[in-house]
């Protein structure tokens, strides 16, 4: 359970005088302790800073986490709503800057419902507590007489009043020490489906992204960065750029070695973004290109490719794998490849900063905010109280705006031109200097006993760490990078898992459910190659192989369960009609993994007719525990399925000489609707504690397309993308 | 000096002519509901409509504008209201960054054509990319906008 101390109460409400003569529940000071390894906690957290009644009824409920379309703004606030008893109709949501007083504000890890679903109840709670006692103060009657109902307190004779005319009264009252929770079968809001708060704005342009922001005085920045990672301004010719008209001047960004911190390069500032795009193409720059230079995917495919045929660094060991395959009635072995990916979020990245004296202000679509404030603070050598950092809309994030360094260049630029300017990142650019999808080569191994059954199984994987982008020459998996593969729940008496070196040559960084991409991949191929080799159907084969109910041991707080694990397989091949008989030419392939604490299941209904793959329809089966809102929950698994899909067609970034190959959506492409297969997604039913949404429906999209494309051709693909075999 | 007729509206600019109406509508005139995607005429986000048919604004110069009727995501027409209202019922958006593209592609769609196919939702549709992947629910929305739309 997740544990909270409090250690600093002033016990008392303090209304703060609102020019809207609003009540903030403000002078509860929480301090968590640490729940979760995951996380660093910051000692600063009020949680009451997320409420605001005004009188006029209306309810401000405040977002710490980013919205990028994974609705978190709803789900969130909707849980303090649910348990406040308040009118959803009434509720505005604000938008926190970046501040530790939030909290961690990290919009990553699938994590934000999972670790706020507590807190955000219990502020909700203690709000209606309030309210509660305040009515009940003003009538003379007794707490227990009386109840929260839809925005209004309500006494048993039938007397009531609204929430927002109690804000006076409430105003001056103690702060309940232990609120009750609301029994979940009494939720109005958790659990039901909840349109996006923000619907309307996102479908008429309002909604102001990052790139939407503007204030006054703000110039355009375009930055020419060097096509090798890493490399360096040599020297550079500016005088072209500034004939150009809108143009204003050039500058140079420094570069940070630094996790997050700006490749450096030179920036074109002008009167509008066109202006400093062409002045950007029109600059002359020559780079120290550095070591980078030499790195050649394709060559680089076989060396980490050798490292996995090799024996690595022991992650794990159970039994004796050496025994099972001398002891075995059949081995197989299986190299599975695949390639970087990048984010490509449809909003590029891009930031507005103003830098002035001591301060600044940011206007960002950041998945971090308080990275940004750290690193912004960092680089105007100045305290973080002087930064503000404003959270826009996401355009989408995928992991790539958590990591700030286009927060950082703007602000180089607005300090050295002395003005507000605003940094856009082109497409090129997105896709050429991102913090890439790992690399990887993976060697599996497996022995079948004379039953048919699984008697040893080794994994051995490489590729380039995202430890690299934070310690330069780290070149083999941290331990939660090697976890997705280590934990797998099979019940086999003799398993290995193990690691191989792999030199980072670009920046790694964290895509959309990360490392369980390729774990995922494997592991799942994997099996069914297994099924196959012991001639058992991939369904019945895969539940023998996770076995009997259980627990699987793991290091984490929330554990694998092995019956939900197979739950979900069974059902997603149920609900698919996995068995019965199929269109002519159309097979089911399986899938299943656990990753951010959830457990998901796909089927994926293809043909390949004349050479040509065609994806019919995914059913997909989520356990993440208690469901906050099911058609975000819904969502978020159509999304995974379109993005595990994309990867598994298109997803490919290559290096030739240091220079990503790919530049725009014509050759790393995207799925488009005309490709998109039917979706059906069912939510199991659950009380336990709420799990990752976002990312853990990807993993299982591309194993299970492999699969079922063997079980119509027979040939089984062992690398991504499709596109590369022909088949789409 | 350019003359632009953007909902309804008319906007005297100053710019180089070469300049795509996409940076136009968003820099110079500050409507920003159009998005800049990739510009290259492959995303579908940056769509505006001209004379009533979805175009690339990224890939459009701003002095063949002149003399066309320019729609963007804020203006207002019969069939892009009643997609939108069909979007919110389907809670197409995801992050929505590509949505006032989607919409003004198939506000485009049904201009041309009211009872569009499966296929041609399909063909048409497919000049806009949804990195989110909210491609069911565009297609569900549409399907139901055209329902809508004949039963009344
Ligand atoms: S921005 Fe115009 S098509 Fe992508
Ligand atoms: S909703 Fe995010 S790109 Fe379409």
């Amino acid at each position: 359970m997740e544990q909270i101390k409090n250690i600093s109460r002033r016990g008392f409400l303090k209304g703060i005088g609102l020019a809207s003569g609003g009540l903030i529940l403000a002078s509860t000071v929480y301090s968590f302790t640490s729940f979760d390894s995951e996380e660093e906690i910051s000692s600063e957290f009020n949680p009451n800073l997320f409420v605001q009644l005004n009188a006029d009824g209306t309810l401000i409920l405040v977002a710490s986490r980013s919205e990028m379309g994974q609705g978190v703004r709803t789900s969130l606030t909707s849980v303090i709503a649910d348990e406040m008893e308040a009118d959803w109709d009434k509720v505005m949501v604000k938008q926190a800057t970046g501040d530790s007083k939030y909290g961690n504000q990290n919009t990553d890890g699938s994590k934000s419902v999972r670790l706020l679903f507590q807190k955000m109840r219990q502020m909700g709670a203690t709000v209606k507590t309030v309210l509660i006692t305040a009515a009940a103060k003003s009538w003379s009657v007794p707490a227990a007489e009386c109840k929260a109902e839809n925005h209004f307190i309500i006494h048993t004779s039938g007397k009531k009043i609204g929430f927002g005319d109690l804000v006076d009264l409430a105003k001056d009252l103690e702060v309940p020490e232990k609120v009750a929770l609301k029994s979940p079968k009494d939720f109005k809001y958790i659990g039901k489906t909840l349109p996006s708060i923000d619907v309307v704005n996102l479908s008429n342009g309002s909604a102001v992204f990052g790139l939407d922001k503007r204030i006054p005085d703000m110039k355009y920045a375009a930055i020419k960065h060097c096509p090798v990672a890493h490399g360096t301004v040599k020297s550079f010719d500016k005088a072209a750029a500034l004939k150009i008209q809108g143009v204003i001047e050039v500058v140079e960004v420094p570069k940070i070695n630094k996790a997050f911190g700006p490749l450096g390069g030179i920036a074109v500032i002008a009167t509008n973004t066109w202006a400093a795009f062409k002045g950007r193409d029109a600059l002359a720059v020559e780079w120290e290109n550095g070591t980078n230079a030499s790195y050649n995917s394709e060559n680089y495919m076989e060396t980490i490719t050798a490292n996995v045929h090799k024996p690595g660094h022991v992650e794990k060991s159970v039994g004796s794998v050496d025994d099972a395959f001398s002891s075995a009635n059949k081995s197989i072995e299986a190299t599975y490849q695949l390639p970087h990916l990048a984010h490509a979020p449809m909003e590029v990245p891009n930031a507005v900063v103003s830098v002035s004296g001591d301060t600044c202000e940011v206007w960002a679509p950041v998945q971090s905010p308080q990275a940004a404030r750290r690193e912004v603070a960092n680089f105007l050598n100045t305290d973080q109280s002087n930064v503000t950092i404003n959270v826009t809309f996401l355009g989408g994030g995928f992991g790539r705006k958590a990591k700030p360094d286009f927060v950082v260049e703007a602000t180089a630029i607005s300090k050295a031109i002395g003005g507000p300017v605003q940094v856009v990142w082109s497409r090129e650019d997105d896709i050429q200097h991102s913090y890439y999808h790992t690399v990887s080569a993976q060697y599996m191994k497996g022995a079948l006993d004379s039953n048919g059954n699984v008697s040893g199984w080794l994994h051995r994987f490489a590729f380039p760490t995202i430890g690299s982008t934070f310690k330069a020459g780290s070149n083999l998996p941290q331990a939660w990078e090697a976890r997705s593969a280590k934990d797998v729940p099979y019940d086999i008496p003799n398993m290995q898992i193990e690691t191989g070196k792999a030199d980072a040559h670009v920046r790694i960084g964290w895509l959309r459910s990360v490392i369980n991409i390729p774990h995922g991949f494997a592991i799942n191929v994997f099996a069914d190659e297994l099924a196959h080799e012991a001639g058992k159907d991939p369904l019945d084969f895969r539940l023998d192989l996770i076995g009997k109910d259980r627990l699987q041991e793991t290091k984490d707080a929330y554990k694998y369960d092995t019956a939900k694990l197979k739950h979900v397989l069974k059902t997603a091949a149920k609900n698919a009609g996995y068995g019965k008989p199929l269109p002519e030419g159309h097979e089911i392939g399986l899938a299943v993994h656990y990753s951010f604490y959830s457990h998901i299941a796909a089927a994926v209904e293809v043909s390949v007719k004349d050479g040509q793959l065609k994806v019919h329809r995914v059913h997909m089966v989520v356990n993440c525990g208690t469901a906050i809102n099911k058609d975000t929950i819904k969502a978020q698994m159509e999304g995974s399925v379109i993005f595990g899909m994309s990867l598994a067609f298109y997803g490919k970034i290559t290096a030739k000489d240091g220079v990503i190959e790919q530049s725009n959506f014509h050759n790393y492409q995207m799925l488009r609707i005309k490709d998109a297969p039917e979706i059906h997604v069912e939510i199991v039913e659950s009380n336990d504690k709420p799990t990752g949404v976002g990312e853990p429906g990807v993993p299982v999209i591309a194993p299970a397309i492999v699969n079922a494309i063997f079980k119509v051709t027979g040939k089984r693909y062992r690398s991504l993308p499709l596109s590369d075999h022909g088949l789409v | 000096m350019i003359t632009l007729k953007i909902n309804g509206k008319e906007h005297e600019v100053d710019v180089d002519p070469t300049m795509p109406l996409l940076w136009v509508i968003r820099d110079i005139i500050g409507y920003t509901g159009t998005k800049f995607g990739c510009g290259k005429g492959l995303c579908g986000a940056c769509m505006v409509l001209m004379d009533g048919n979805a175009v690339n604004s990224c890939q459009m110069p701003v002095s063949a504008m002149e003399g066309k009727e320019i729609i963007t995501i804020e203006g207002k027409t019969e069939n892009l209201q009643a997609l939108q209202k069909s979007w919110a019922e389907f809670n197409v958006p995801q992050c929505g960054f590509c949505q006032s593209g989607q919409l003004i592609t198939a506000t485009s769609m049904l201009n041309n054509n009211p009872n569009p196919s499966e296929a041609e939702i399909n063909g048409n549709m497919s000049r806009n990319i949804c990195r989110c992947g909210t491609y069911t629910r565009i297609k569900g929305a549409i399907k139901h906008c055209v329902e809508q739309k004949n039963k009344s």
